[in-house]
């Protein structure tokens, strides 16, 4: 296969399974998460070579980006170049926080290039993340930290979390949306 | 955690998401910050007695396509920069054309104009005010439109905080229409486009700190 061909393959695929993970399939889109972190883990290596221990925190950081920003994904553009500008984001955004100027290699008008970049390697070997996402988890208040604890950690059914918590069906799938925006905040607050 | 954990985590009994979720969230923010401006213009400075008369006249109309195609090209504009990886293609274009037709129309006038009238034309009888009345209506959408920027993914986030300004800008001068009996193309060409400006400008300097995620 050509190089373009299997770049067009790659779109194809994870565009497919992050459109399914939408709609609510998770084996799919923990698939494609699972892809995304593989190429995000080689590509903030890549650019973060004065600041390895960075790297695995920043895929976390981009990972949970990703998903609390998916309803931004338009069908109708290109997924890998969504991605790539959401990691190339958080990557300046890393850099601002650490006052280190970024060289300015790429620009918007660049993004395929940058995308095709992003999904030319893959890294697996995943380091320890210095942040502890559970320390942060453990600051939400109940009605957030007990939905995600309960339906995302114990594998529990929304309704099961309900009637563990107390809270209504509804409430328990607003906490764990609100919570996953709040951990967010709790990740941007701490650095 | 492991990164294998948290993507587990994520993954793990997802809910799908709302369609149109981010077309609803404007219309919601649009629509208030809207309603409140005009509140806000009947409050202070009220609508015009005469406005039946001068929806009679063209350029009554003419100033209404400008200012509610600079608000619908901003709004363009303003979805696509809340979008990452999304390129603007033609949206900075329609936000220029309604301003280099009302310069070319502003142009035609003041040519055909004696020199007496020249001065009527471009500072009307409120140019001193009218920026600064259009920058105020626009401060319930300006609020409105960067609640709304924050629920999107900017990633470019002085250029995001502008284009939301300018929105504000453009729907607090619709709203301002109402009240304003203005009618030379080089008045509007100028200063409701300053109007516009003063909350592009501050959503500029206020993007990165108030838009970050």
């Amino acid at each position: 296969m050509t190089h373009e061909g299997r770049a067009d393959h790659v779109e194809i695929e994870l565009r497919e399974s992050f459109l399914r993970g939408r709609d609510g399939d998770s084996a799919a889109y923990q698939g494609l998460l699972e892809v995304l972190t593989a190429h995000l883990r080689a590509y903030f290596k890549r650019r973060l070579t004065a600041m390895p221990d960075e790297v695995e925190d920043l895929v976390q950081e981009t990972l949970l980006a990703i998903h609390n920003k998916r309803h931004t994904y338009q069908a109708s553009q290109p997924f890998t170049a969504w991605v790539y500008a959401i990691g190339k984001y958080k990557l300046i955004d890393l850099f601002r926080r650490r006052a280190v100027r970024e060289q300015r290699t790429d620009s918007i008008d660049l993004l395929a290039e940058g995308a095709a970049e992003l999904f030319s390697t893959a890294d697996s070997d995943a380091a320890e993340a210095r942040r502890d996402l559970h320390k942060l988890l453990a600051q939400l208040p109940d009605r957030q930290r007990l939905p995600i604890v309960h339906t995302k950690l114990e594998g529990l059914s929304v309704a099961e979390a309900a009637r563990a918590t107390g809270m209504s069906e509804s409430a328990v799938k607003v906490g764990v949306h609100r919570g996953l925006k709040a951990l967010a905040a709790l990740i941007r607050g701490e650095t | 955690m492991k990164t294998d954990d948290l993507v587990i985590l994520l993954a793990n009994d997802v809910e799908p998401v709302e369609r149109h979720a981010v077309g609803r969230r404007y219309v919601i923010a649009i629509g208030l910050g809207a309603a409140a401006a005009a509140a806000l213009l009947v409050g202070l400075l009220g609508v015009r007695p005469d406005l039946a008369e001068a929806a009679r006249l063209p350029m009554f109309w003419v100033k209404l396509a400008f200012v509610a195609s600079l608000a619908g090209a901003s709004l363009a504009v303003t979805l696509r920069l809340g979008r990452p990886g999304v390129r603007l293609h033609w949206a900075p274009t329609a936000l220029a054309l309604p301003v280099l037709a009302m310069w070319g129309l502003g142009g035609v006038e003041l040519a055909e104009a004696s020199s007496v009238e020249r001065a009527a034309l471009v500072f009307g009888t409120s140019w001193k005010s009218c920026p600064g009345l259009i920058a105020t209506l626009s401060i319930p959408v300006f609020i409105a439109a960067l609640w709304a920027m924050r629920g999107l993914a900017p990633t470019h986030l002085p250029l995001a905080g502008a284009a939301s300004g300018l929105l504000a800008g453009a729907v607090g001068a619709l709203v301002y229409c109402l009240h304003c009996s203005e009618l030379g193309a080089p008045f509007l060409g100028i200063w409701y486009l300053i109007g516009m400006l003063i909350p592009a400008g501050v959503g500029g300097l206020l993007g990165t700190r108030l838009l970050r995620w």
